[in-house]
């Protein structure tokens, strides 16, 4: 069903020797008393596909909610691209990140939900020009030009009048990724993207990712757990657990070959 | 005493020239709830938890007096306080009154329309980097709006049952004419009779029409409603 590519041609696809688009430095997250993230260290080079698996509650989904700015690291760093996301300098020194700072920094970032948010008041189109006119200031036609092409990437050319309402879940989820893809991000964020879908939809959804996977220059951080999906579209999987990256590798060696008991554990379940 | 026909027929366009009265009355106090509801609802966003307090204190105070207490104390007491106090017209008085009894009901209405939105749609605009202001006006409002049109007409109704109230004070609308009216002849029946029947020809056909307004904007919203975890499979039919 999955055409498996070797791991060696998943390397070949990072570019080795860059700058990281995205560190996190030692980063915490407590919700209340409950501690979700205990010291997260990662580095995302530019382009590199990163899958994150493991149990639910995990914080997993917690990872790239504190990169999209929707939700605040208890302590520690992000950095996009040279900049500290949630900190910024003034008079010398740092200070929490305001509203303008973040979103400064978080133009760089694009994200995909596990429920869509679509916009139901506005057609498939309006979802993917409103803000490219509004908020890159581009003019109606351009992001009208270039909304109708990513729409026809992902295949729902023929829907641009429709409303959310009226498509399936395959398709509101691939309208979703062309409305983040035309805002042209350095790095995207996919958040259990087909775990809304029934299952006869997960794979139109799949291959949309994969097609975008294959033209490399965007980094991507996938949270999932479509274990075959993971091995096929990774150039690297984060196995979390308890709030720590417990295991890390190319899919070969953390899906296929894995250390941790906990993982093989967890794996077991899906892989079976 | 029996009912005379010749009575209510005089009595009838009498009371009638105060139907202007009653009715501005109603439109600039419900103006000035829809106004003034809004500036409750921003002060509780404010995100600080002393002004929070005031705040909602202040609108329960509000709406645990009733209204013809607040109505007596703008218009007889609040002349005699000092350095801020003045003489107010009736209609002014009236207009205050009213105007932020109902806000306080107001500012509920939105704040229940705010609520009503999606937490995903704060997120995916966030996500997609939208200004605080685009987010609401571009996002938030034109969703927030529309499911609180049919809360927004009832008020407008239940405003106008209670404008009576204002004569009280002495807003000459048709409840205060028709005592004077009942006055000058000795009678009541015929004058009161023209109130209540002019208070129903004109609230119940509002009533039809809100009812069917929040029918027709339940359909809609139903079929806008969208980024539930539940998944079509099929398209529907087109929206026209």
């Amino acid at each position: 069903m999955v055409d498996t590519v070797t791991s060696e041609e998943q390397t070949a696809n990072v570019n080795k020797g860059l700058d990281p688009i995205v560190k996190y430095e030692n980063v915490h997250k407590s919700f209340g008393d409950v501690d979700v993230l205990k010291g997260i260290n990662l580095d995302i080079l530019p382009g590199e596909k990163v899958a994150v698996i493991g149990p639910s509650g995990s914080g997993k989904t917690t990872i790239i909610r504190m990169l999209m700015t929707l939700e605040e690291p208890t302590s520690g760093h992000i950095i996009v691209d040279g900049k500290n996301l949630w900190e910024m300098e003034k008079n010398g020194e740092l200070v929490p990140a305001n509203e303008k700072h973040l979103r400064q920094v978080r133009g760089d970032i694009g994200m995909v939900f596990q429920h869509f948010n679509l916009f139901p008041h506005m057609t498939i189109l309006e979802n993917c020009m409103t803000a490219p006119t509004h908020v890159k200031k581009m003019s109606k036609k351009e992001a009208k030009e270039q909304s109708i092409q990513m729409l026809e990437k992902v295949g729902l050319g023929d829907k641009l009048d429709n409303y959310p309402n009226q498509l399936s879940g395959g398709q509101k989820q691939r309208v979703a990724m062309a409305r983040a893809l035309v805002m042209r991000p350095k790095v995207m964020l996919f958040d259990e993207v087909t775990s809304a879908l029934d299952p006869e939809l997960v794979g139109e959804v799949l291959e949309v990712i994969r097609d975008i996977a294959n033209e490399g220059e965007m980094a991507m951080v996938l949270v999932t757990h479509e274990m075959e999906f993971a091995i096929d579209v990774a150039d690297r999987v984060l196995f979390l657990d308890e709030g720590v990256i417990a295991e890390e590798g190319p899919p070969s060696e953390v899906i296929q070959n894995p250390k941790n008991e906990r993982l093989q554990t967890f794996l077991h379940r899906f892989l079976g | 005493m029996n009912w005379n026909n010749d009575l209510f027929f005089q009595a009838l366009p009498f009371i009638s020239k105060g139907i202007w009265i009653t009715l501005s009355l109603t439109i600039v106090c419900y103006v000035f709830a829809l106004i003034f509801g809004f500036v409750w609802t921003f002060l509780k966003r404010i995100p600080n938890k002393a002004i929070n307090w005031v705040v909602t204190w202040t609108m329960e105070f509000i709406r645990s007096t009733p209204p013809l207490v607040q109505l007596y104390f703008i218009f007889y007491a609040w002349p005699e306080v000092p350095y801020v106090g003045m003489t107010l017209s009736p209609f002014t008085s009236a207009v205050i009154g009213l105007g932020i009894h109902f806000s306080t009901y107001i500012s509920e209405v939105y704040r229940s329309g705010i609520e009503s939105v999606d937490k995903g749609q704060w997120e995916a605009s966030t996500a997609l980097n939208f200004t605080t202001k685009q987010k609401w006006t571009k996002i938030i409002l034109p969703q927030a709006i529309r499911p609180t049109i049919p809360m927004l007409g009832n008020y407008l109704i239940i405003l106008f049952k209670e404008v009576p109230l204002a004569a009280t004070i002495g807003v000459v609308g048709i409840l205060h004419l028709a005592g004077d009216f009942g006055s000058q002849h000795f009678r009541n029946i015929e004058a009161y009779t023209v109130v209540a029947l002019l208070f129903l020809l004109m609230s119940y056909p509002s009533a039809l029409l809100v009812n069917k307004l929040e029918k027709k904007m339940n359909m809609k919203f139903d079929k806008k409603a969208t980024n539930g975890s539940k998944t079509l499979n099929d398209s529907e039919g087109a929206v026209s």
